[in-house]
């Protein structure tokens, strides 16, 4: 267990001393989302009824593209091979690296997400529902995109190819999680979609490290 | 069951299934092409037109025997990949990637052509339907193997790559099986179980016989796609050895 918070610490000091990371992550997620209203058009009806959408896929982008983050450095400099050694199980390992990931870009994104609800004019009666789904969504994103990020190790363009391989992966996550908001709206019907998000999310945390420990075995052979 | 095992194994050394195959390609590809020969004219000429779908109803005779056979290719790379990750087999690895582009192409066939009946039926050629989405994930699973498969220097670490990816994708398949029994949406639940089938014998019967070819014609097109790929295996090794 100190070998798991030890992992945890070192990947939080490091994305916090590195500055820009949790930013980045944040910024690409707000840019996102700006986007949408000048290609949408600004009409505040048309941006309500979409907003719930606009705000999940720009979380599914933003984890996407923070993926690199979770192996990349570690393989590139040799640390992943000292993990894979140490006395701690590489699945462990895995769950610590996700754990710090999620805190550093999911829970940034959850927190900054009312802000973001509120530009595209989200009544803030949603924004509870939104909240409550991206913080029991964004773990499977992190988890998922453990095993993209695992997989295209050693790769050739990996960026692009995790993206591939783990956008299709994240449509349940966007379903429910956007569809939450909507049954919101309707009138309180969004307890199914969160627990469905939920287990979704439990689902990943018990299976995603066996699979991603697997492929970083695999990368380090 | 003890005799599929033994006989798997026994095929299961690459020089033994290059004789085996050579000897069994032929007769599995004639046949296909009789079976498809005799099931296409059935299904397009002989089977009546539907009483609602009219003339167009002759689609699905294309449509449900490609689908099929996206689900099962799928789950024959997904078996494939569990034997060469569990028991390292070569030939496994290569029957898994042989499979994926031979099951990428059913799934398209199955898009393109569930989209030219919808256009008249339902009058749109797409919609956001749970079991569309899902087979246009299966489909982008597909190009995913065959991306990571591809993307790597060392052959043997994309074997395994996208033996792991095959496995994560099965998550899936259920949910193409049963999304039009659980979000109950446009397109029409399964109409042939194990129990029996709510379609009329003139149309079933075509039917089965055009699925019956498709799985000849997976058959045939996975043992030469398998056979090029060991003999472009055995080309390389050659080569090395030449210097």
């Amino acid at each position: 267990m100190a070998g798991f918070f030890a992992l945890v610490r070192r990947d939080l000091c490091l994305a916090w001393r590195q500055g820009g990371e949790i930013g980045l992550a944040v910024g690409f997620f707000v840019l996102a989302v700006v986007l949408f209203p000048f290609g949408v058009g600004p009409e505040p009806e048309l941006l309500r009824r979409v907003s719930a959408g606009i705000i999940w896929v720009a979380a599914l982008l933003a984890a996407v593209s923070s993926l690199d983050r979770l192996f990349a450095a570690d393989h590139a400099d040799g640390g992943l091979d000292l993990i894979a050694l140490s006395p701690l199980p590489l699945e462990v390992a895995v769950l610590a690296k996700c754990l710090a990931h999620w805190l550093t870009t999911g829970l940034a994104l959850t927190i900054v997400s009312p802000a973001l609800a509120v530009i595209v004019d989200m009544a803030s009666a949603d924004m509870p529902v939104l909240v409550l789904g991206l913080l029991l969504g964004t773990p499977a994103l992190t988890l998922i995109g453990a095993i993209g990020a695992a997989l295209t190790l050693g790769a050739r363009r990996p960026g692009v190819l995790s993206a591939l391989l783990v956008l299709p992966l994240y449509l349940p996550p966007l379903i429910f999680g956007a569809g939450a908001v909507e049954a919101g709206m309707g009138g309180g019907g969004a307890r199914a979609h969160l627990l469905l998000l939920g287990a979704f999310s439990l689902g990943a945390l018990v299976l995603a490290p066996i699979a991603a420990a697997a492929a970083l075995r695999d990368a380090l052979e | 069951m003890v005799q599929v095992a033994m006989t798997i194994t026994y095929l299961a050394n690459p020089a033994r299934f290059m004789r085996v195959s050579a000897v069994l390609l032929p007769w599995v590809a004639g046949l296909a092409a009789v079976v498809l020969a005799v099931g296409l004219y059935w299904s397009l000429v002989i089977a009546p037109p539907d009483y609602q779908q009219g003339e167009s109803v002759r689609i699905m005779f294309i449509h449900v025997p490609a689908a099929w056979l996206a689900s099962l290719v799928y789950l024959v790379i997904a078996v494939a990949s569990f034997v060469a990750l569990v028991w390292r087999h070569p030939l496994a690895e290569i029957a898994a990637q042989a499979a994926a582009p031979v099951g990428a192409a059913f799934t398209l066939v199955c898009l393109v052509t569930g989209s030219l009946w919808g256009r008249p039926m339902w009058g749109t050629y797409w919609v956001w339907d749970a079991r569309l989405t899902s087979v246009l994930v299966l489909f982008f699973l597909y190009l995913g193997y065959i991306a990571l498969v591809s993307a790597f220097d060392d052959p043997a670490r994309g074997a395994r790559a996208g033996s792991i990816l095959a496995l994560v994708g099965v998550v899936n398949l259920p949910i193409i099986k049963f999304s039009v029994d659980w979000w109950n949406t446009l397109h029409q639940p399964a109409s042939i179980s194990l129990t029996g089938s709510t379609i009329d014998p003139s149309m079933l019967w075509p039917l089965l016989v055009m699925a019956v070819g498709f799985m000849l014609l997976f058959a045939a097109l996975l043992m030469v796609r398998m056979r090029a790929m060991l003999n472009e295996r055995r080309v390389r090794a050659l080569r090395l050895q030449g210097g």
